[in-house]
């Protein structure tokens, strides 16, 4: 995992009024890791260790000249090479101590920019194009300079690569909105020109980066709109070169960064390694719109590794070397260390999770693993693979555009409208691929109900609970809210889809709904599965009592006289016979009855379930019990209920819950006097149904002993059989 | 080949009774093993155990000990008697009275010098008493000094000098000399509530180095110095009896067999690795018995044990052979070796042979058809005919039924006797006059057409009996030329009448030409004992088979075996088949194929196609169930001769009737267990 370190400030700036020019005209590596020349865009030049965090030497032209180009340092002659007011080249060492007194030459047109990396001679780009190894045009400096570019062409960007065999000089233009890729070879000279994909009309690249690897030139370049394209140049190139002839340059699609509100304006994005770049000036995901943030993205997973706000103005600078990222920002230049390990999927991942719900606000958060592999291996056939790439990811970003923007109508916009945007966002066809954005979607329509009492969208809600895309780790607050609202529809939706609804508030939902008022249970509707086998249920009230499965209610009577000692008068079962007995009749209402169902069905497990059951009050356990008891005298009597097919609880879900309530409430219902005819009803249950096993463990005994006879039944004294023989 | 209609019938009640005392005799390994009802039998070890005679029990004989002493057996019994059997006429060749009351055990010195081997007897009443062995009977001698309490097991030192006795709660040391007990050693009853009750020295063994073992009733095997009279060391391996011990000949290994049916063995071994300090160390228990194990025998390589389950148990102890090889496999002997079940093949009669009553069965009858693996229904039930009672308290030693179901015959060792039976009435009627020749017979046969009776007599002779109308004749005697005195076991009359075949013990095996009356030829004798001999009806060969499974065809006409066996020979028998534990007790033909020979043992019945290529070693023996998978053209490739059935087990007796259905008679083991007494309670997880 990247990570970016405590930075440091090098040295103060001094930028213009304009406060657009950060007053760094470039910052150079020197001789070692510790050592960087910093030209500032007036006139001085400056030798720092970096370590120190402190000037070395400085050199400063003449007043009225001014530096055009960053100094660089060539180690090879451990010199200085820097050029003053566009033509006059200058070159000195560190025991200099006046530039004035240091070699000066001046060429015949304006330079560019001087280049030198480690291991190549100095190279000297000149404003039309042309390029010129240092040594070349110092033997001559008046030599004609020859125009390589178009008119109105202009150098945007330039950098200077050197590889095993050759050194380029790579440089881009822009011309009339279009950006070209020029690729220099030095010894032997050739040139090739690129022409860039256009980007949307009005955009041109905030920077680019350039790096060699596995013989490979990779352009890399930001867009305003957050993209970072990746482009791969051969080094051997193409071997034709028709002056002026432009290839198109082929481009992936690295990243898409958020960019908040707006464009970007001051970015820049650094290549650290194959995997990594730094960018800076790009909004945080997880922390508003804010853009002043220097962040290291994985291009490989597309995820954020680390990021630090950086105080003050960006300039969409930036410069690495040597594991230090430069940074000018407000009035200083700052050092960042940064660390890329090579990352490993399991740290991606992990990182992922981690930043997932602020990640979602980028427009397209979940990678696709074909790409990414594939764009490793497939390097020949670039062109046709990106351009596909390219289509499908422009498809997508601009439907997640219109997500995000439901994401922010959210926020503000009056109940009607979002209700209107989200049902159409959900009655979209491709509502499978959503899916990461749906927890979002909810999340964000939770929180802002939370916060405004007025606001609430309970169809949204519950459309978007049965999309069966939510679970309760995504909207945590969602089953509560609805409780809140009194929306029992949705709380049942809500247990009913949702897989992971932890006990606790199962048994919010179960105090609620034992607690509730008829008039409010019946005020809504429910999901009328439920509502049709509760009424078939309860129409069965008036049916005839049965004695299927062992039991029934008058004898359950007669084991309670028994175990009351004969108290039970003859008159007081006559009365049971008459009326329906007091737990024939279901004790709470219709929907409630559903509601309570639902509760039922919802997964748990005892030990979890047990500490919440005890905030029930004994009220309220004597209620839901009877309930239980009422279900379970229903399914006794007939085999009815599961053959139906409609949603409802099971016998052993019931005699579970049953159980988990006296666990929970054992004590307190013993010493409640209405909860006694309960309990020596329940212990009559329990007595007829280990009668009833008992009974069938007598029958198995007996049917097993038939099984074995029967399968000594041709073992009789005498048969008369036929046999063959082959 | 072909479909067969079976009669299976499962009505033989047959029960064996239990096994009561072994003796092994080392020289001629010979095992004798007396059984609860007195009956006597005599297994070959030497021939795939082969149970060579059965001497038939009788009532009041209770064997409780036997012994041999050379080739001579004697047994005592509770009776009181001391009984020495003639194993040429199987049957007993004099008793003596002890005069001690029962008599508890019996022992003989392994070897002795002089020409006179003592031999001495336990007693109910206390004293030991010693008899001397001579030619042609045994003399008492004298007693030792009288005891208080039973003598219930003795053993001779092997000086020949010191006998232990084991008795009730002690063991005492006698001195033959002086015939005074030198060491009285005191055994421990059992702890709790058999406190109180005697402990009973079931059995005991006297080592040469003086050391004796002792196996009780309180479950222990104790060590003890027969110098010192000391206890060395006690082994619990039990909660209830011991009842028997054996040691092995070099007395390195000794077995103790209990009352909960196993069989403990303990090996003298030394606990360090120099080989000093031997001791005597619990080893191994076998659990082959469901019942007491009264019975045990340490042979070389082998425990032989049997009990109250009435099997014999012959079960290799590992380290003397080798592993996987036949001789390793253990063997449960559970029936004779010879068929106590008769066929009228043109009645439809089944004559089942027990110790004391016959019974006469008419097979059930079906008039369906169906395909193979179907049950038919059953028109008419089997019925008992006729249960006949034996007279005397000889048992039944064997017995026949003509077939044409007209002529009944069984003989005791003592009594013959004939029956002429009208099956349409079913009326018996007892011939009374019979020849004086016919006195007693080891085997009995009716010739085809039931004119003539042939029965086996004393020294191998055959005697040959008309049957008419109201009253029998006799007619002649058959003598082998070999002048063998072995009994003669099996007999067999051809189809045609003209020969008559038998075989002896002595593994000769002797056609008569009943024609010309006189000894037609002695087929090459081989060294093991034939098992079953049948004469083919057309062509007049005659197969035999032996103890070791090998079969042979000889040639009656040609006086030499046919070019069948020859082939068979050279081939050799599927390993498979020469594996089998069971000998083949039966043979006999199938009119409609005359290549066919149809044989059975416990677990199978076999049917020989000649006209087939035998098996070769790498084939499939039991390819029956292959076949029945493969379309027919295919089954010809893979047919061989031998078509081996193992649907029917335990298998007492198959017969092909005339109308080519077979009998097939079955006594399931299951069924004689569960008519055995209840075993001791035995502690068993959850109950």
């Amino acid at each position: 995992m990247a990570a970016l370190y405590e930075g440091y400030t090098l040295c103060g700036l001094a930028p213009a009024q304009n406060q657009s020019n950060s007053g760094v005209l470039g910052v150079e590596a020197e001789r070692d890791s510790d050592h960087v020349v910093v030209t500032d865009s007036t006139r001085s030049v400056t030798l720092y260790k970096v370590s120190d965090q402190k000037p070395l030497s400085s050199w400063t032209v003449k007043q009225g000249q001014t530096l055009t180009c960053s100094a660089v340092y060539n180690p090879q002659t451990k010199e200085y090479v820097a050029v003053s007011d566009g033509k006059v080249i200058r070159i000195w060492k560190q025991e200099h101590l006046l530039l004035d007194q240091a070699f000066k030459a001046t060429v015949s047109a304006d330079v560019w920019r001087v280049h030198c990396v480690a291991g190549g001679e100095p190279v000297v780009l000149f404003k039309r194009g042309a390029v010129r190894l240092l040594d070349a045009l110092l033997s001559a400096p008046q030599q004609p300079i020859e125009e390589v570019l178009a008119q109105e062409e202009s150098i945007r960007w330039s950098t200077n690569i050197v590889t095993e065999s050759q050194q380029f000089a790579i440089f881009t233009t822009e011309q009339k909105g279009d950006h070209f890729l020029y690729l220099q070879r030095l010894n032997p000279n050739t040139l090739q020109r690129y022409r860039l994909e256009r980007e949307e009309p009005g955009l041109s690249p905030l920077s680019f980066s350039a790096s060699y690897r596995d013989k490979h030139i990779r352009l890399l370049y930001l867009y305003p709109n957050g993209h970072v394209y990746q482009s791969v140049v051969s080094e051997r190139g193409l071997v034709t070169d028709e002056g002026g002839q432009a290839f198109p340059l082929p481009r992936s699609l690295l990243l898409s960064l958020p960019v908040g509100e707006g464009l970007l304006e001051a970015a820049s994005a650094q290549a650290l390694d194959e995997a990594h770049i730094a960018v800076v000036g790009v909004p945080h995901p997880s922390a508003g719109s804010g853009k002043d943030f220097l962040c290291i993205w994985n291009t490989n997973f597309q995820t954020l590794q680390a990021g630090k706000e950086i105080a003050g103005k960006i300039y969409g600078q930036l410069w690495s070397f040597w594991n230090k990222l430069f940074i000018p920002h407000g009035k200083t230049l700052s050092v960042i260390p940064y660390e890329c390990p090579k990352s490993s999927l399991a740290s991606a991942l992990g990182k992922m999770r981690q930043v997932k719900t602020e990640e979602s606000k980028a427009p397209t958060s979940v990678p696709s693993w074909n790409n990414i592999l594939h764009e490793e291996k497939a390097l020949p056939s670039r062109t046709v693979e990106t351009r596909k790439t390219r289509i499908t990811r422009k498809s997508q970003s601009s439907s997640s555009l219109t997500n995000y923007q439901v994401l922010e109508l959210i926020k503000t916009a009056p109940v009607e409208e979002v209700q209107r945007e989200v049902d159409l966002l959900l009655s979209r066809t491709d509502i499978q691929d959503l899916q990461p954005s749906l927890g979002q979607l909810a999340s964000t329509l939770v929180s802002r109900t939370l916060q405004d009492p007025a606001f609430y969208t309970p169809s949204s809600l519950a459309q978007l609970v049965h999309t069966r895309c939510l679970c309760h780790s995504v909207c945590p607050d969602l089953v509560l809210l609805a409780l809140e609202r009194k929306d029992y529809f949705l709380c049942q939706l809500c247990l009913q889809f949702f897989p992971d609804i932890p006990e606790a508030i199962t048994c919010a939902c179960l105090k609620a709904f034992i607690s509730m008022s008829d008039v409010d249970a019946e005020n809504g509707s429910l999901e009328p599965d439920g509502v049709s086998f509760m009424e078939t249920l309860i129409a069965r009230e008036r049916g005839p009592d049965g004695l299927l499965n062992g039991f029934s209610p008058t004898s359950a009577a007669e084991y309670r006289s028994d175990g009351l000692g004969g108290g039970g008068t003859r008159a007081q079962q006559d009365e049971e016979m008459t009326s329906p007995p007091p737990e024939q009749i279901c004790p709470v209402g219709l929907h409630k009855a559903v509601l309570l169902n639902e509760v039922l069905q919802t997964a748990y497990s005892d030990s979890f379930l047990l500490p919440h059951l005890k905030d029930l009050s004994s009220q309220q356990v004597v209620l839901f019990l009877q309930y239980l008891q009422f279900l379970y005298l229903k399914y006794s009597q007939d085999a009815f209920p599961q053959t139906h097919g409609l949603r409802s609880p099971s016998l052993s879900q019931i005699l579970d819950w049953v159980c988990v309530l006296l666990d929970a409430h054992f004590t307190v219902l013993v010493m409640t006097p209405e909860a006694k005819g309960l309990l020596v009803n329940l212990h009559s249950f329990v007595k007829s149904q280990v009668r009833l096993v008992s009974e069938l463990g007598k029958i198995e005994g007996s049917l097993q002993e038939l099984n074995k006879m029967t399968a000594k039944k041709d073992v009789g004294q005498y048969s008369i059989e036929i046999i063959e023989l082959f | 080949m072909g479909e067969f209609k079976v009669h299976r019938v499962r009505f033989f009640d047959y029960m064996p009774a239990a096994i009561r005392a072994m003796a092994f005799n080392r020289r001629t390994e010979r095992l004798a093993l007396a059984r609860a009802d007195g009956a006597l039998e005599i297994f070959n070890f030497a021939d795939n155990y082969f149970q060579e005679k059965v001497i038939p029990g009788q009532d009041g004989r209770a064997v409780e000990a036997l012994c041999w002493v050379g080739r001579r057996l004697f047994s005592a019994g509770l009776n009181g008697e001391i009984t020495e059997y003639d194993l040429e006429n199987l049957r007993p060749r004099y008793t003596v009275e002890a005069y001690g009351g029962p008599i508890w055990t019996i022992s003989a010195v392994a070897y002795s010098l002089s020409g006179c081997v003592p031999c001495q007897v336990g007693c109910e009443d206390g004293t030991v008493k010693m008899f001397e062995v001579l030619e042609d009977r045994i003399q008492f001698q004298r007693n030792l000094d009288r005891q208080k309490g039973r003598i219930i097991s003795l053993c001779w030192h092997p000086s020949a000098s010191l006998i232990a006795a084991g008795m009730m709660d002690m063991i005492r040391i006698f001195d033959v000399e002086t015939g005074r007990a030198t060491h009285r050693l005191l055994v421990e009853r059992g702890v709790g509530a058999s406190k109180s009750k005697e402990v009973v020295v079931w059995s005991i063994a006297f080592l040469s180095d003086h050391t004796i073992i002792s196996g009780d009733s309180a479950g222990k095997v104790q060590i003890w110095d027969g110098l010192t009279g000391t206890l060395a060391r006690t082994h619990l391996v039990t909660k209830w009896d011991v009842l028997a011990l054996s040691v092995s000949q070099d007395e390195s290994s000794l077995v103790a067999g209990t009352s909960e049916g196993t069989v403990v063995q303990f090996q003298f071994l030394s606990s360090t690795l120099d080989g000093q300090n031997k001791d005597w160390v619990r080893t191994r228990t076998f659990k082959n018995h469901s019942h007491d194990v009264r019975a045990l025998v340490h042979t070389e390589t082998a425990v032989v044990s049997g009990g109250m389950d009435t099997q014999l148990v012959v079960r290799p102890l590992l380290d003397k052979v080798e592993k996987n090889t036949q001789e390793s496999a253990m063997r449960k002997m559970a029936f004779p070796h010879r068929s106590l079940v008769c066929c009228a093949k043109k009645a439809g009669l089944l004559l089942f042979q027990f110790p004391d009553h016959l019974e006469l069965w008419r097979l059930g009858e079906s008039d369906g058809h169906g395909n193979p693996g179907d049950s038919l229904p059953v028109k008419r039930k089997p019925e008992k005919l006729i249960q006949l009672k034996r007279k005397g308290e000889d048992h039944i030693c064997c017995s026949a039924l003509s077939p044409c179901g007209g002529w009944l015959a069984y003989s005791t060792v003592t009594s013959f006797r004939l029956y002429r039976l009208q099956n349409n009435t079913i009326s018996i009627t007892k011939v009374s006059k019979l020849p004086k020749d016919l006195r007693s017979a080891h085997q009995l046969c009716f010739s085809t057409d039931s004119s003539r009776l042939f029965a086996s007599s004393i020294n191998s002779s055959v005697v040959v009996v008309a049957l008419n109308q109201p009253e029998c004749k006799y007619l002649h005697t058959l003598k082998p030329k070999s002048g063998s005195r072995e009994p003669v076991h099996l007999l067999f009359a051809s189809e045609d009448g003209k020969w008559l075949a038998t075989a002896n013990t002595a593994c000769e095996v002797q056609v008569y030409n009943l024609d010309k009356i006189k000894l037609h030829c002695t087929v090459p004798v081989y060294g093991s004992c034939p098992t079953a001999i049948a004469i083919h009806p057309t062509s007049s060969n005659l197969v035999v088979v032996h103890a070791d499974q090998q079969i042979f065809e000889y040639s009656l006409v040609q006086k030499e075996y046919t070019e069948w066996s020859r082939r068979l020979q050279k081939q050799g028998l599927h390993s498979l088949w020469l594996e089998r534990d069971t000998p083949i007790t039966h043979v006999t033909f199938n009119p409609k194929h005359p290549a066919h020979i149809i044989l059975h043992d416990m677990f199978m019945f076999c049917v020989i196609d000649q006209s087939l290529p035998l098996p070769e070693a790498k084939t499939r023996l039991f390819n029956q169930m292959i076949l029945r998978s493969l379309p027919e053209p295919m089954r010809i490739l893979h047919r061989h001769a031998f078509k081996m059935c193992k649907t029917f087990q335990n298998l007492m007796c198959v017969r092909l009737l005339e109308d080519h259905s077979l009998v097939v008679v079955e006594r399931p083991l299951l069924d004689i267990m569960s008519q055995l007494p209840a075993p001791v309670r035995q502690k068993r997880f959850a109950t």
